[in-house]
């Protein structure tokens, strides 16, 4: 491809887009929502795959005592854990530095400032040393006497790793549908625009222009289509999951939903979101193209 | 160059269009090719260009050999033959200069040739002047000028003019054969499907003649075979 045709095959890429303009805007429409569903779908993807590895990272465990145990016995506990191989530490919560933990954790929130220390019980926050022996090291904590219950985030990384799973085979689905979906209305709008110049075309073969040349300005107005999609979807996905955060936040005070800001997953949700408006740009109109090179 | 040797051509089993064509057209030839409709005259026409490729036989087309060619290589074998239709075949959205320039862009000519070899040949087909028109605003004759200034603007060894003068009347049919025959005098190969019996016999040039898949004549003396076409 000479430099001096570039010019031409981008000027004939925009007159395409141009020449059937509401069949443009459909696609680009079409696509601008496909693209934004895929792009919800990867940012809920983004968050849960850091909230599993936040939760498979921590190494501590927290071990709660029987409410009807005294502060010393309640102690005593401590010690027994203490002796286990994988303990590194066990550091003993009193009730009322439980409480403060919680009122703090809760941004001092009114809703519980009727909650009383006896409402809460002894606790301890057990370090291990190896994070690969948790399941174990909680299994022998569990025969000591006098422990309630153990909250591990294993149990909790298993339930999002669950999820997270679900979610993935979601993502793959939804995203292979509306790709599809996609690329057949980007066809779909290439192909009336080789209709239309379907003249043009058998003369352009006639002359001898090769195949390639004949492609490219169509090739260029998929493209066209599918970055202006991408590029419309990626700022409108922003503003969208931003607005959600902001909204969540409000409601959810006990913190359970914890997104991250858009701005750090910046350079995946453009990578993304470009890769996926080249692929059905591109794709989509190539699949279209084939028919009528047979001239 | 133009080549057949024993061709032959079958679209079906039962429906063969070439039974054993053989033909030589030299460079610098003008030649006539005659036929009644469903003789093979079209599908010589589409082998020539590489649009069909031959079932058995050789083909030779200026330096290409058409049945062993690779499809990427048609659109190489192209440049080397222009092609003019009874229809025209224009592009009616394009100003006059931009129908030729067209056919320099696609082949990825340089707008300083394309600005040289646009007017110059406009000017040989005696459409100066007219550059900025559209297509519907030129009469048949003109139309079919600005048609051998596209098939002539790549500067083609040959050319094939299918029924050049089918839609034009009497007057402007003899102009386009005096602009085909003068092209040819300078220096480009000329094959001319004509069904127009007056034009062949006052040209007075080769006539090759096909009728029901094979060559029936060909001679250097105008003769033209049917009498009722």
């Amino acid at each position: 491809m000479k430099i001096n045709n570039f010019g031409y095959l981008i000027k004939e890429g925009l007159r395409g887009i141009f020449l059937h303009g509401f069949m443009s805007f459909a696609a680009v429409c079409v696509t601008v929502a496909c693209l934004l569903i895929v792009g919800t779908f990867s940012a809920l993807m983004y968050n849960m795959n850091i909230i599993v590895e936040d939760l498979n990272q921590t190494n501590e465990v927290m071990v709660y005592v029987d409410e009807s145990l005294s502060e010393a016995k309640a102690k005593s506990v401590g010690t027994q854990i203490n002796r286990i191989e994988n303990v590194q530490r066990c550091d003993f919560i009193s009730r009322e530095d439980a409480l403060k933990k919680f009122i703090e954790d809760h941004n001092e929130n009114a809703a519980f400032s009727g909650v009383q220390p006896e409402d809460l019980r002894y606790r301890f926050v057990v370090t291990l040393i190896d994070n690969a022996g948790m399941k174990e090291t909680i299994a022998q904590i569990e025969t000591i006497s006098g422990v309630a219950n153990i909250s591990a985030s294993y149990e909790m990384a298993e339930g999002f790793s669950t999820i997270q799973k679900i979610l993935n085979m979601a993502t793959v689905v939804v995203t292979a549908v509306l790709l599809v979906v996609s690329l057949l209305i980007i066809s779909n709008t290439v192909k009336l625009a080789m209709y239309d110049r379907r003249d043009e075309i058998a003369i352009m073969k006639m002359v001898g222009a090769t195949n390639g040349f004949i492609r490219l300005p169509f090739m260029v107005e998929g493209f066209l289509l599918g970055i202006i999609a991408a590029a419309l979807a990626f700022g409108l996905e922003w503003a969208i999951y931003d607005g959600a955060v902001q909204q969540i936040a409000a409601v959810d005070s006990l913190k359970l939903l914890d997104f991250c800001p858009f701005t750090d997953m910046l350079h995946q949700m453009i990578l993304i979101f470009a890769s996926a408006g080249v692929f059905v740009g591109i794709v989509g109109s190539w699949t279209s193209i084939r028919k009528f090179m047979n001239v | 160059m133009i080549e057949f040797s024993d061709v032959t051509k079958s679209y079906t089993k039962d429906t063969q269009a070439l039974k054993g064509v053989s033909l030589q057209i030299e460079d610098g030839d003008f030649a006539f090719l005659v036929g009644t409709s469903g003789s093979g005259k079209s599908t010589i026409i589409k082998i020539i260009t590489g649009e069909l490729k031959p079932t058995s036989g050789h083909v030779h087309v200026n330096g290409y050999s058409l049945e062993r060619i690779r499809r990427r290589e048609i659109p190489y074998l192209r440049r080397t033959v222009g092609v003019v239709f009874q229809d025209f075949r224009l592009i009616t959205n394009m100003t006059v200069y931009n129908n030729v320039a067209f056919a320099m862009r696609v082949i990825g000519a340089r707008e300083r040739e394309i600005r040289e070899r646009v007017p110059y040949v406009l000017d040989l087909v005696g459409l100066s002047g007219m550059d900025k028109r559209h297509p519907n605003e030129l009469s048949g004759g003109e139309q079919q000028r600005l048609a051998i200034a596209r098939a002539l603007v790549n500067n083609p060894s040959t050319i094939i003019a299918d029924e050049p003068t089918g839609n034009l009347d009497p007057a402007r049919s003899l102009e386009i054969m005096a602009l085909l025959q003068e092209i040819n005098n300078l220096g480009t190969t000329m094959l001319v499907v004509t069904h127009e019996k007056e034009l062949v016999e006052r040209f007075n040039r080769r006539v090759i003649v096909i009728d029901n898949g094979l060559i029936v004549g060909d001679g250097m003396d105008g003769y033209f075979p049917y009498e009722d076409q």
